[in-house]
């Protein structure tokens, strides 16, 4: 799948780029987006490293059990079958709280830590689980409960009432999560497999399709 | 107060873990090494990922894409001057925060235009670039239907955006 993104990415900018006649701009982009990569990482390694100790001091003295009894019941229906004790569960309690916090910061190693617990348990190395693609579905829509950024945006650019927003913006997160784990459950179905534990079955039996 | 979230998140979990008797640095530093494994293995679809990107957004594509766009909003009452931040939002975060403030700017942020661009931003999330990253931490290939589920998730936040606004906020 990445690679039909990059393919069709990279297609895609050499062709408008010269039907625009902006190659230019699009060569310059090429030699400097490397970079920033390399720069975003480096921010990251900082942010990683730190909330990977965390978590695991956090783990250590049994917070994230008690995180994860808290998250369990929502956990359990969307995560069918999916070992409640297990340190994958745990990860994804800890970037789920980390999400609602707006901590993106945090979120986001904790849910690379996911990914890799996540990957130990899945069937077929190579392919993403439901669990994986539900998790990584999850991440892609926004669970922020208070959108800290976008209200301090706002109040500098003269709103009144900056925070007024939050009704709206909650009811539209939850219909996007809704639709994008509705799909994920539908398209996982249309895909192979029915509920978790059949498809993990099944997919164990028959490789690669 | 936001202020006091990770700070305070910190203090309780590195002080609860001392008072439980656990060697509090000694296990930071195994988790963080952990960490810099998982952030060195990410790089390389990092690079991959934004050269693709940072080559489409200076290709124009997307004001094409934009332009093709804007009377099908207009149709279902969306107003086409947050288009351009519904497309960029889940190619690039540092695009959308671009073309969010600039609407913010242009449009005042209590307008209309202003209160859906907000909530548009705030409820959905750089698409691609979770993906790149979760998965590149994973040997996974083939992601399956990940990419579909998600962009499900940014059409449903697009139109919801302009219809909640309509409905609690005016």
């Amino acid at each position: 799948m990445m690679s039909w993104i990059f393919c069709i990415l990279v297609g895609l900018s050499f062709l408008f780029g010269a039907l625009t006649g902006r190659m230019p701009q699009v060569s310059q982009a090429a030699i400097s987006s490397c970079s920033e990569a390399v720069q975003l990482v480096i921010t990251l390694l900082g942010t990683m490293c730190l909330w990977s100790g965390l978590m695991k001091v956090a783990d250590q003295c049994r917070i994230t059990d008690g995180l994860a009894r808290l998250f369990s019941p929502l956990n359990k229906r969307i995560f069918k079958g999916l070992d409640q004790k297990s340190k994958a569960a745990k990860a994804i309690c800890m970037n789920m709280a980390a999400n609602l916090l707006g901590l993106g910061n945090a979120a986001t190693p904790l849910g690379l830590t996911a990914m890799r617990e996540l990957e130990k348990i899945s069937p077929q190395p190579g392919v993403a689980s439901n669990h994986m693609v539900t998790f990584v579905v999850l991440n892609t829509a926004s669970l922020q409960l208070i959108p800290t950024t976008i209200a301090a945006l706002r109040l500098e650019m003269g709103s009144q009432a900056p925070l007024d927003i939050l009704p709206a913006v909650w009811v539209t997160s939850l219909c996007s999560i809704a639709a994008a784990l509705f799909a994920s459950r539908i398209f996982g179905i249309l895909t192979g497999g029915g509920k978790k534990g059949k498809k993990e079955k099944r997919s164990r039996l028959k490789p690669a399709a | 107060m936001t202020d006091y979230i990770i700070p305070a998140i910190i203090v309780f979990i590195v002080v609860y873990a001392l008072i439980k008797g656990v060697p509090v640095f000694d296990v930071f530093i195994s988790g963080a090494k952990e960490g810099f494994g998982t952030a060195t293995s990410v790089l390389l679809a990092l690079i991959g990922l934004m050269t693709a990107i940072g080559m489409f957004k200076a290709s124009g594509a997307l004001d094409m894409l934009t332009a093709a766009i804007r009377p099908l909003a207009q149709m279902v009452h969306i107003p086409p001057e947050v288009v351009p931040l519904a497309i960029v939002r889940p190619i690039s975060g540092s695009g959308a925060l671009a073309v969010f403030q600039d609407i913010l700017k242009s449009y005042g942020p209590d307008s209309l235009i202003g209160q859906v661009a907000s909530v548009m931003q705030g409820s959905t999330e750089t698409t691609f670039y979770t993906i790149a990253v979760y998965y590149g931490v994973t040997k996974v290939q083939r992601t399956r239907h990940t990419l579909a589920s998600s962009l499900v998730g940014d059409v449903t936040g697009f139109f919801m955006s302009a219809l909640t606004v309509q409905l609690i906020l005016r």
